[in-house]
């Protein structure tokens, strides 16, 4: 069931700008480290990269930090490199380029934030590596739950046993999950783990 | 297409000379009413009857897009061109009842931009007259850049001041004032939309410019109206109407078509707007592409024409029409 919500992510390559901006998440690391072998030499000087390890660890961090990028951060989720980028967007100029790469999870949420600082969708170059778990929208409390890899799932707000959806919303950055069992909430299908 | 419903009677209001190239026409409902509403960077198409000949010609609008009860154009002076901007300025008097279109934009500000920033070069600027209005009445952010040659002609220079201030840039070619364009591009905060329109040569160099210093295509808009080029003529045989037709030297593949009595879709009779594409059933001969909207392939491999401003060279054509 393809449906045109459903994004689509590609491999990252190196783009024309003045600066370069990359998010990556755990095993995004890598998408990096494979572009920069077909990188223009120096095109990490005008580079920052903003690292968030999770799952992987202390895996790529000497990697990363070999490019030489202009400016390195490293941090514990992405919540808390939010405040970090909201700042880069608010001060930056035309020229800088958006490279997310990672989980669904961060490429959904942070194109949100370029967004609302005026990057559209179109404009980010994403690649996609690692976990398939979903970030998924109940559509009827609206309450997020995050790293999703069961179909169904039991919202983690309102109880509600969800089907999720390949509907994305990128206004919410997340997958819209609907109630499965509405007709008859004594059914109760099993969970199967599909988004690993 | 001239449907009823696309063609609005107008009268001829007003008529001002600009400067030694550039006339304004002024239109309103031969009924009195209000005109349809347009947003910045819209067009509409004059029709002109010069003798036998239906000229169809399209201008941007230049008024206010918040005041419909007339409608605004400025038309340049082209005396080598095919004739439209001379019957313009030669053959239209206040008071003559004239048909236009409804209005078609093909150039209109992406509202999801923090900024806008607008490039013209000459009497590229009439679209930026009703952009920079819209804007100015929304409070929103704009900065413009407008080249011309010299006083004589610097069309709307001193209005486009008077309104905006300091967020219209002048430059006069003449005394080599020029627009530092990797300086303006560089310096335009994160959501910034380029928009430009002037002749061929600056669309280019703009765009070229954009694409290096980083801005993403969808933020990089611009308008050119090809007028259609003459040529030599040729015979094209329209196969869905059975009948062969001839071009002439002056008239465009589209005029022709249409002097045939068939109403092809068309838009912005300029290259821009897709409307008019017309399958090739058959060809035998060189096409002369001047559209903006095939794309190489599209070209390549001949199946498509835009009937508005391309030609043929050859033995024969056969269109899908």
């Amino acid at each position: 069931m393809a449906m045109l919500s459903r994004p689509v992510y590609g491999k990252l390559s190196a783009q024309a700008g003045t600066h370069h901006l990359f998010i990556a998440d755990a095993e995004g690391a890598s998408a990096i480290l494979a572009m920069a072998k077909q990188a223009p030499q120096d095109f990490f000087a005008s580079a920052e990269i903003m690292y968030i390890p999770g799952s992987a660890g202390n895996k790529y961090v000497a990697g990363l930090e070999a490019l030489v990028p202009g400016r390195f951060y490293q941090g514990p989720s992405i919540a808390a490199a939010m405040p970090r980028l909201r700042h880069i967007f608010e001060n930056a100029h035309m020229g800088l380029r958006l490279y997310l790469t990672g989980t669904e999870g961060l490429i959904g949420q942070v194109s949100q934030i370029a967004a609302d600082a005026g990057i559209e969708h179109s404009a980010i170059q994403t690649e996609h590596r690692g976990s398939l778990a979903r970030r998924v929208q109940c559509v009827h409390c609206k309450g997020i739950t995050e790293n999703v890899t069961t179909q169904p799932v039991r919202c983690s707000h309102c109880g509600l046993l969800l089907l999720v959806r390949d509907h994305y919303s990128r206004r919410h950055a997340a997958f819209q999950g609907v109630c499965i069992n509405a007709e008859d909430p004594s059914e109760n299908p099993p969970a199967e783990e599909i988004f690993r | 297409m001239k449907a009823g419903s696309n063609r609005i009677e107008a009268v001829v209001t007003d008529v001002v000379a600009v400067n030694e190239l550039v006339k304004r026409f002024h239109f309103q409902r031969v009924d009195g009413g209000t005109l349809p509403t347009f947003s910045g960077g819209a067009h509409i198409v004059v029709e002109m009857q010069d003798e036998d000949r239906t000229r169809l010609n399209p201008y941007s609008l230049m008024s206010s897009p918040l005041d419909t009860h007339d409608y605004t154009i400025s038309v340049r002076r082209d005396d080598a061109g095919r004739g439209g901007s001379l019957f313009m300025h030669n053959r239209v008097e206040p008071g003559q009842r004239m048909v236009i279109s409804n209005p078609v934009n093909l150039f209109s500000l992406d509202l999801r931009a923090r900024k806008h920033l607008m490039i013209a070069g000459g009497i590229g600027i009439t679209p930026f007259l009703a952009q920079t209005a819209q804007l100015a009445a929304e409070g929103g952010n704009f900065e413009l850049h407008y080249s011309f040659r010299n006083d004589k002609v610097s069309t709307y220079a001193d209005l486009l001041r008077e309104r905006h201030g300091k967020r219209v840039h002048l430059y006069r070619s003449d005394y080599g004032e020029n627009l530092d364009l990797e300086r303006v591009l560089s310096s335009q905060p994160l959501g910034t939309h380029l928009y430009v329109c002037g002749p061929d040569g600056m669309i280019t160099w703009v765009r070229d410019a954009a694409t290096q210093l980083g801005w993403p295509a969808g933020t990089v808009h611009y308008e050119h109206f090809a007028a259609p080029q003459p040529g030599k003529p040729f015979d094209v045989t329209l196969a869905v109407s059975g009948i062969d037709i001839r071009v002439g030297e002056h008239e465009s593949l589209l005029e022709a078509i249409e002097a045939a009595g068939i109403d092809p879709p068309y838009l912005c009779r300029g290259g821009v707007c897709g409307q008019c594409e017309t399958n090739v059933i058959s060809y035998d001969g060189k096409f002369r592409h001047n559209d903006h909207w095939l794309s190489e392939e599209d070209r390549r491999s001949g199946c498509k024409v835009m009937p508005c401003v391309s030609r043929f060279e050859g033995k024969s054509l056969v269109l899908e029409r």
